[in-house]
């Protein structure tokens, strides 16, 4: 065990993001209303993404959308010119696949045109100076035509942050009811505790109070960066002045201003609750499964042979999570967020990015039904385990447990 | 009238008959032993009367109806693993604990400070339990057993742990509770408080109940016929067919003490009569065996 933890843990790393990069079979339909009639050419389709030109313009195409379209590009003036005359609308989030897949074909094309157009001897420094970047924007475009600016990038950070966040939180609480548990087998009192109450009752009483002390905390923590958000808008506010000077400066929009309007586009509702639902029933799975660990063995040591198991499956939910971010609708995505004990994690990365409502039922009934069974099985465990003493049980021992009427 | 009766309690771990047809009976009002070697089954017995686990088959029948989950409130369990919450302040503790047992938090808090008085122990109130030493951690351990007034009491090997001075407070504080009426089921494998305290016992060896009945009637029929009897002068006359000399010790010159075993068939004062022709009969003390002996003699015996 000591020699294959180092393999499995590499092999946990490398083996999630080999399959993260597993792209979704589909082939993304991209329109093109290209108005300069310079830049179709230039796209070229690639196995995931086929441009095609758009027929008649852009406003015909906001109000009929099209299931099939997974994005529209527009291109309003020369690149050249204004390199911000560019964008991608789409119903979903664009991943950002997409985004460096059309910024790096314009900017080479932009950047060959331009040496090209120079005729000067003096290529290294003109090849200096032509380095042009297009600035692409992303907007989301809601059915009734209305659009809004947003960024692959916030949703990720956001996905990343609460998948960081949730997976903190059921590790962290799920060990605490694990270590309880020991503790109140270590000292004797479970004998006195379960002389008066239900052994049911109090592995329950125990996951309940250390899930709602977690989510305590989650608000806590909620409070704090909103209080951090406002206070952060008045400061901002207060000091306009300075920032459109900085603003007009560098030609950009402040990008204070920029990032805080963008961060308003995520559903910051949708995540919270989406928080709370998978906290609940990704804590109740882990704790319960903690719990049925903590009557098992009888002291920290022994825990370690049980643990490993449910770590990597957490860690790879946590990296699943984390790589599923470039790919939020791929395979391991997808199937990582319908899987009971990866989905609470996953699911967090993917909901800044859009996830159809038939999805999120799925994963959420499969989630609960999951938590009901796991704590039925993990309480029979308890139940025996918490009054046996001596040696650790093995698998045979642990099965004919959860066959005790 | 019993208070509490178990029929024919089997219960099986895995490969292992923890009880194998157990029937014991606990009459009202007295303290009864449960006695038995390390793993007979005893603490199995315990947990099945205070509902922690079920038996396969068998019945428990409480004061006259077949146990039920409400009967647990009128039980207090001192198991032999002693254990409470380390971090936790004793009267925060007890508190909590009393009020699992069915009480109201006035009521708790009025019997606790009555029990803490009575222990010299209110002091201990704000303090965390791991900052008593293991004496003073039974003491309150032995309070929250009692708190809520049970009827039936259990206590597993409760003077583990205590000093003589502490054994004696608990032990009259277990008397004083056979005073009130309440019923109690003493487990526990010192063999002189058994004799001291025990009204009647049950002995369990191997997942059996080998022996049961009165302490003193156990006792009588264990006898070996073995009278300690004292002589004037140094030469008894003693004959050998009515019994054998087991140990003969002289005292001085002025009397012998022997330890003689007569032949079954003689009744005591025929044996006494038999003596009295020949000696000088100083003292004439039948030996009881203490329960010791009867609980060596039984277990390995079966």
């Amino acid at each position: 065990m000591t020699f294959l933890i180092p393999v499995l843990f590499i092999g946990l790393v490398i083996g999630t993001f080999l399959l993260s990069s597993i792209k979704d079979g589909e082939t993304k339909v991209i329109v093109v209303a290209d108005e300069t009639n310079q830049y179709f050419d230039v796209l070229k389709s690639t196995d995931q993404y086929q441009f095609i030109k758009a027929q008649g313009g852009f406003e015909d195409f906001r109000k009929n959308s099209d299931e099939t379209v997974y994005a529209t590009l527009v291109i309003s003036e020369d690149l050249l010119k204004n390199p911000s005359a560019i964008a991608l609308y789409s119903e979903k989030q664009v991943t950002n696949d997409l985004e460096r897949t059309i910024s790096n074909q314009l900017n080479e094309f932009l950047s060959n045109k331009k040496i090209a157009s120079y005729e000067i001897p003096e290529l290294k420094k003109i090849m200096e100076e032509s380095k042009v970047s297009i600035h692409l924007q992303t907007k989301r475009l809601s059915s009734d035509g209305k659009e809004t600016e947003s960024s692959a990038a916030i949703a990720s950070i956001v996905g990343m942050v609460f998948t960081i966040v949730i997976y903190m939180f059921i590790f962290i609480y799920g060990a605490m009811v694990m270590q309880g548990v020991l503790e109140e087998k270590t000292n004797r009192i479970l004998e006195v505790m379960v002389s008066s109450v239900k052994p049911f009752d109090l592995m329950m009483g125990k996951i309940i109070g250390i899930g709602l002390v977690g989510l305590t905390q989650f608000f806590l923590w909620m409070i704090l960066i909103i209080g951090f958000n406002i206070l952060g808008g008045a400061l901002l506010m207060s000091s306009t002045p300075g920032i459109t000077a900085t603003a007009e400066m560098t030609g950009n929009p402040g990008v204070m201003q920029q990032t805080l309007q963008i961060l308003s586009t995520i559903n910051i509702t949708e995540i919270i609750i989406g928080f709370i639902i998978y906290f609940i029933g990704g804590f109740m799975i882990y704790a319960s499964l903690f719990a049925a660990i903590g009557a098992m063995v009888n002291s920290p040591e022994d825990t370690q042979q049980y643990m490993t198991p449910i770590t990597f499956l957490i860690l790879f939910a946590l990296y699943a999570g984390i790589y599923s971010v470039e790919n939020p609708d791929g395979p391991l995505a997808f199937w990582a967020s319908m899987i009971p004990l990866t989905s609470p994690i996953v699911m967090m990365t993917r909901i800044p990015f859009d996830v159809p409502l038939w999805e999120k039922l799925v994963s959420i009934v499969l989630l609960f039904g999951t938590m009901l069974l796991l704590v039925k099985l993990s309480a029979k465990i308890y139940r025996v385990g918490i009054l046996m003493y001596g040696k650790k049980p093995d698998l045979k021992e642990i099965i004919k447990w959860l066959k005790y009427q | 009238m019993y208070f509490l009766e178990t029929k024919d309690v089997v219960k099986q771990y895995a490969a292992h008959l923890a009880l194998d047809k157990v029937s014991i009976r606990v009459p009202e009002g007295k303290v009864f032993g449960l006695l038995g070697p390390n793993g007979a089954g005893k603490t199995t017995l315990i947990r099945i009367i205070n509902r922690i686990t079920a038996p396969d088959s068998g019945d428990v029948t409480f004061h006259g109806h077949p146990l039920a989950e409400n009967d647990i409130y009128n039980i207090g369990y001192l198991p032999e693993e002693r254990g409470l919450y380390k971090k936790m302040k004793v009267g925060e503790q007890s508190l909590y604990l009393a009020r699992l047992k069915g009480l109201n938090r006035d009521d708790a808090k009025k019997r606790l400070t009555s029990w803490f008085e009575k222990f010299d122990i209110m002091s201990w109130w704000d303090k965390k339990l791991e900052e008593l030493s293991k004496g003073m951690q039974q003491k309150v351990q032995f309070v929250t057993t009692v708190i809520h007034d049970p009827q039936l009491l259990i206590f597993d090997e409760p003077f583990s742990g205590f000093d003589p001075v502490n054994t004696e407070l608990l032990k009259n504080e277990i008397l004083g509770l056979k005073d009130q009426g309440k019923t109690i089921i003493f487990s526990t494998h010192n063999m002189a408080s058994v004799e001291e305290i025990c009204d009647e016992i049950a002995l369990i060896n191997r997942s059996r109940v080998v022996l049961n009945g009165n302490v003193d009637e156990i006792r009588s029929n264990h006898k070996t016929n073995i009278f300690k009897v004292q002589i004037a002068g140094n030469s008894p006359k003693v004959n050998s067919n009515t019994c054998r000399i087991i140990e003969e010790d002289i005292k001085s010159h002025t009397s012998v003490l022997l330890r003689l075993q007569k032949n079954n068939e003689m009744s005591n004062s025929e044996f006494l009569s038999y003596l009295l022709k020949d000696n000088e009969i100083l003292s004439f003390q039948e030996e009881i065996p203490s329960m010791n002996d009867v609980f060596i003699k039984t277990v390995s015996n079966s």
